[in-house]
């Protein structure tokens, strides 16, 4: 068994495996379960996950408050007419991010991936980075377990809600699990792919949670978008060689602490960030009323 | 402690856009109306704390509501709800209050039957999608709807939870948890929950055993 990402290290290393296998074995052993079962129910994770990815591409989702909605479609547009600042790969993550960030919004159906409010970031950079790669079907659930170890760890050891430590916790545990599931997609190894997630936690470490009129919508679509690239690019840092200096199991830490002493206000209360605006109070009283 | 199951991380898939306000309130509304019974022609839904104050935003009403029509927290017609309980002629209430000293994210329901009585149930979203059943006809009880569970109310009497689990038994299936609790007018409830699934001619033994009153039985949702 693992609880650490050192653990998940040795154990890859011991036995000449990957994290996805370690992670599906361990699961297979925990449940008594078949691994070809777990492996079939992921898939359809996965698909739901490519639905909701597809949906704010295709036409316009907008949320039930009428707060966000259509900026999938926006930036698949662009991508489609327009000469792009950061290259396409970038802006096909950020409006898949968005979309799975609108079909939330809009009550449609979605993978909390850890959380509903971050559930954007793990879908758009696993079926980017597939297209990039020239992966198929099977090679993308095998990411999702690589993902799944990487976020076990972090709810384990710290908290992948937003309530207790901040967007760090949610959208930043994201994309550490989709930097470490891209790094071993692309054939790095599993000290490489704990190194991309030590990356893309630190990248946002200390990130507030300050949801506009407490509604899972804004800025949490963005959050999304930005944590999507945060993944793709901490995962290309960490392919190139880069070496997270922290290892990942104090990165965790070191989140976790930074999440418990961030003020009530900045913790999905809507007290606090931009939620405090007046433009964010403005939208409260517009939505809810006095 | 345990680790968390893949599925717990990655997982569950819901209706968006709150695994607490959402998904949770879908699963409360699906326990609840189980407990009811299915013959209500109307539900009041008394929003407690944060259910209170955001619950339109979050859409908490529709879950609840497509929770009370039998729908998963997965199901897409769960934005729908309110217009399928329209058409189904089943009158929907929400009323924002203050339930006391109770988890932010709780409600009660109210069903009205159509043989003329009301059963009341209160339980809260506790988080992840996960909920707890708090209340039961103004009785304090305590079940996660996590694990196969049979609610069990009879004339106090000794032996009677050895008849019940003697059928439990005879499936060779494991209790979990069980609590127990007996009112004034001596009646009591017991609240079993399983490791497997519970089938009907099981059910069916335990409600035949004498002095037994009701029977519920609420299978995962
Ligand atoms: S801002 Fe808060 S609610 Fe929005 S995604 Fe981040 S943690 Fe979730």
């Amino acid at each position: 068994m693992y609880t650490k990402g050192s653990d998940l290290i040795k154990i890859a290393k011991e036995k000449n495996k990957r994290i996805c296998d370690v992670v599906l074995d361990y699961e297979s052993e925990r449940t008594g379960k078949s691994k070809k079962e777990i492996f079939e129910q992921m898939r359809s994770v996965l698909k739901v996950m490519i639905d909701s990815a597809n949906r704010g591409l295709e036409k316009e989702v907008i949320s039930i408050s009428g707060l966000i909605g259509g900026n999938a479609k926006k930036v698949e547009d662009y991508v489609k007419n327009k000469k792009t600042i950061s290259g396409n790969i970038i802006n096909k993550a950020m409006a898949r991010a968005l979309s799975v960030s609108e079909v939330n919004a809009s009550m449609g159906k979605i993978v909390a991936a850890p959380t509903a409010g971050s559930a954007g970031i793990l879908p758009a950079v696993i079926i980017t980075a597939a297209e990039v790669l020239n992966k198929n079907e099977d090679e993308m659930v095998e990411a999702l377990f690589t993902a799944s170890g990487i976020g076990q760890i972090i709810a384990k050891n710290a908290t992948v809600s937003g309530a207790e430590g901040g967007c760090q916790a949610e959208c930043g545990s994201a994309a550490a699990m989709a930097a470490a599931a891209v790094v071993e997609m692309a054939g790095g190894t599993p000290e490489q792919a704990l190194h991309a997630a030590a990356i893309a936690i630190q990248n946002i470490l200390g990130l507030v949670c300050d949801p506009v009129a407490g509604l899972v919508e804004a800025p949490c679509y963005l959050r999304n978008s930005s944590g999507a690239v945060n993944a793709l690019t901490s995962a290309d840092l960490a392919l190139a060689g880069i070496k997270s200096i922290i290892p990942f199991d104090e990165v965790v830490d070191a989140m976790y602490k930074v999440g418990k002493s961030l003020p009530f206000e900045l913790r999905e209360t809507a007290l606090g960030g931009i939620a405090a605006t007046p433009t964010g109070q403005k939208f409260m009283k517009e939505i809810f009323g006095e | 402690m345990k680790l968390y199951g893949v599925f717990d991380i990655l997982g569950p898939v819901m209706i968006g856009p709150s695994s607490s306000h959402t998904a949770g309130a879908a699963r409360l509304g699906k326990v609840a109306s189980k407990i009811a019974g299915d013959d209500f022609y109307k539900v009041e839904f008394y929003l407690h704390g944060s259910f209170a104050k955001t619950y339109k935003g979050h859409g908490t009403d529709r879950a609840l509501v497509a929770g009370v029509l039998g729908m998963d927290p997965d199901d897409e017609r769960l934005r729908n709800s309110l217009e399928i309980a329209k058409e189904k002629g089943i009158e929907v209430i929400f009323i924002p209050t203050d339930l006391g000293d109770q988890h932010p994210n709780t409600v009660k329901f109210v069903f009205y039957k159509k043989d003329g009585k009301n059963v009341e149930v209160m339980g809260s979203s506790i988080g992840g999608g996960n909920i707890l059943i708090t209340e039961i006809e103004g009785e304090k009880v305590e079940f996660t709807g996590e694990y196969p569970t049979i609610i069990a109310k009879y004339n106090d009497r000794k032996g009677m939870l050895a008849d019940i689990s003697k059928f439990i038994l005879e499936k060779d299936i494991n209790i979990a948890n069980m609590k127990v609790t007996r009112n004034l007018q001596m009646i009591t409830t017991a609240i079993i929950e399983l490791d497997a699934k519970v089938d009907d001619e099981m059910v069916e033994k335990i409600r035949n055993i004498k002095d037994m009153l009701n029977v519920i039985v609420i299978n995962p949702v």
